[in-house]
């Protein structure tokens, strides 16, 4: 009872509070608009400050470090200019580095791709279970590459690895996959697809699931054979997907480093431009300024492979 | 659609042959199609998934001398719980899980507050150049962690950051997918309860604690559980800024552990170690897993 009243008076009061501020209906716009700028500023300011320090200065900070020659942790450092590049991208480095990251890219998309496309298949189909299936094929993806890695490089051990153990039953030696640079590259492309597929099969069962089912239908009942439907109506229709999965799978597999560091640590033949970076400056050679190079370099593929994503996007791959 | 009857796994034994197949949803030849078409893919997939986790977690119950053994078997003898202890004893694993832990759930809360706070004030707060400062987190959320991470090592070490959880939990403070999503959420809110909330005289703190809020939890789960496995997984970072045991995550201890046993013997303790860190996260994405993976496949069907 008092509260109600309480309620009442404050309401009375308050009524001709903003009465009579009304006439200056002008000022006190502009003093809204202002009250209204500050309660911005607190609230997104602390967000957007931490964006900016660390997101955007470091890719300028990248970018002057890049022209300098300096060991990590010194005090000093003479700028070179574009010596660091030069020295990259003269040296058998480059060749080895860069072949390694198409070959790592190229592999890894086009594996999680298929793969992912033929689970995303067997996932849409009607039978019970396919939601259970469909959360544990995407799992592993969330799961952390460094416990991830551990146990594929348990399976992969020569002497005590399952698989070793299955290639004894067909009387075959195991190859010494962490020490041969060329199968320490299969080997983390291996597990590189196994853990990521299902991100692959999510984003395609996603896409399946949307196609306009009266014309797939349609087609059906034209006589067109399941195989025929998929290849000359599903891929077609389903090629923003595609597209979206492409990009994403290439930008991820261009920043691959958890898997890579842990079971191949000294690099060798999984040298990608991430980790060729990483090893350069952290490492045994602190070479900070040639590694900012390398980083830069594969921040301008990144951008490159984000422009042209961004320039499809606007013109719409799409057949609806 | 003929194939919208539930398919039943107890078929009519007395279908024969002859009975033409797309007539009858139980017959056998109907049924040879639904397991070789519909479930074998699925069950390859599934064990393709789960034996790699399982014989992890199998191993880390075996003793030494299961494991360096030619004579392989898929179940430990009994359970062995040294592992675990070995692994606690001769890293630091107790404060590697509890180190994850405060990283995790300090960054995340920070992470899922700075973003409600950003979103709510994109979209209902006024501010000129507030289209500039969407197309700024948008690029943002395009530019990746891996190539700014010596510009923020020589920063965060030069403020005396290293070997310091909050050295960890900084420069990842800033959240550019959780401001995007929550904004892209926000902007379906029905106006009208906002300006009534006005009306009655709610301020903006109130407007967002008791109204956009509670009714956008399912897309703050989203992003808070987005948040929490890529805390608890982050690994380039604090692999970084630590070298010392004490403030070490658990994926960066799990490395050290790996150091320390080099032969086959060791394996039983990494893949106890292994489970301590992948265990947790599996545990969430099992219970929460549709806002998971919602969250992680954003953006694919808007294209």
């Amino acid at each position: 009872m008092t509260q109600q009243l309480a309620d009442q008076q404050a309401r009375i009061q308050a009524v001709p509070a903003s009465g009579t501020h009304a006439p200056a209906s002008r000022k006190r716009w502009s003093g809204r608009a202002r009250r209204d700028f500050f309660i911005f500023l607190a609230l997104a300011l602390p967000n957007l400050l931490l964006i900016a320090v660390f997101t955007y200065l470091p890719l300028i900070n990248n970018i002057y470090y890049s022209t300098l020659d300096w060991t990590l942790g010194s005090a000093t450092a003479t700028v070179v200019g574009l010596e660091n590049y030069i020295t990259f991208f003269t040296s058998a480095d480059a060749v080895k580095v860069l072949g390694t990251t198409a070959a790592f890219t190229a592999v890894t998309v086009g594996g999680s791709m298929a793969l992912g496309l033929l689970v995303a298949l067997a996932l849409n189909s009607k039978v019970r279970g396919t939601t259970f299936a469909r959360s544990a094929v995407f799992a592993p993806y969330v799961l952390s590459g460094v416990g991830v890695g551990l146990v594929w490089l348990f399976i992969f051990d020569p002497g005590y690895g399952v698989l070793a153990w299955i290639l004894r039953g067909l009387g075959q030696q195991s190859p010494q996959w962490v020490n041969d640079p060329q199968l320490s590259l299969v080997m983390v492309i291996v597990v590189y697809v196994w853990k990521n597929l299902g991100y692959c099969a999510v984003v395609f069962l996603a896409g399946l699931q949307s196609l306009p089912q009266d014309v797939m239908e349609a087609a059906s009942l034209d006589g067109a054979s399941s195989f025929r439907r998929f290849l000359s109506m599903a891929m077609p229709l389903l090629s923003p997907t595609t597209f979206f999965l492409l990009i994403t799978t290439m930008l991820s597999s261009l920043q691959a480093f958890d898997l890579i560091r842990i079971m191949t640590p000294l690099g060798n033949g999984t040298s990608t431009l991430i980790y060729e970076a990483y090893l350069q400056a952290f490492g045994a050679y602190n070479r900070a300024g040639y590694s900012a190079a390398i980083s830069v370099v594969l921040f301008a593929i990144l951008l490159i492979i984000t422009v042209v994503q961004l320039r499809f996007v606007e013109r719409k791959v799409h057949y609806s | 659609m003929s194939t919208l009857v539930p398919v039943d796994l107890q078929p009519e034994v007395s279908t024969s042959d002859a009975v033409p197949p797309r007539e009858r949803a139980f017959s056998l030849s109907n049924l040879v199609r639904t397991v070789v078409a519909g479930y074998l893919p699925l069950t390859i997939a599934v064990l393709v998934v789960f034996l790699p986790l399982l014989w992890m977690v199998l191993s880390s119950f075996k003793q030494p001398g299961e494991i360096v053994t030619l004579d392989l078997r898929m179940l430990p003898a009994d359970l062995y719980p040294e592992n675990y202890r070995t692994a606690m004893t001769t890293v630091p694993f107790g404060q590697f899980f509890l180190n994850s832990t405060i990283v995790t759930i300090v960054g995340s809360a920070i992470k899922v507050i700075l973003a409600i706070f950003t979103a709510y004030a994109l979209v209902f707060v006024r501010f000129p150049f507030k289209n500039v400062i969407f197309v700024l987190i948008l690029v943002a959320l395009m530019v990746p962690a891996q190539v700014s991470i010596l510009p923020n090592y020589v920063l965060i070490a030069g403020m005396g950051g290293k070997n310091t959880l909050w050295g960890i939990i900084l420069p990842g403070l800033g959240t550019a997918f959780g401001t995007f999503l929550l904004r892209q959420h926000f902007l379906t809110l029905p106006g009208s309860i906002l300006e009534s909330a006005e009306i009655d005289g709610a301020g903006h703190w109130r407007r967002i604690w008791q109204i956009v809020v509670p009714v956008s939890v399912p897309s703050i789960a989203t992003v808070a559980l987005v948040t929490v496995v890529s805390e608890w997984n982050d690994y380039i970072w604090p692999l970084i800024i630590t070298d010392k045991p004490d403030s070490m995550t658990l994926p960066v201890g799990l490395t050290l552990l790996q150091n320390s046993e080099g032969n086959g013997a060791g394996w039983g303790i990494m893949m106890a170690g292994a489970v301590l860190v992948i265990i947790p996260i599996l545990v969430i994405f099992a219970m929460l897993q549709r806002y998971i993976v919602a969250g992680l496949t954003q953006g694919s069907v808007t294209g």
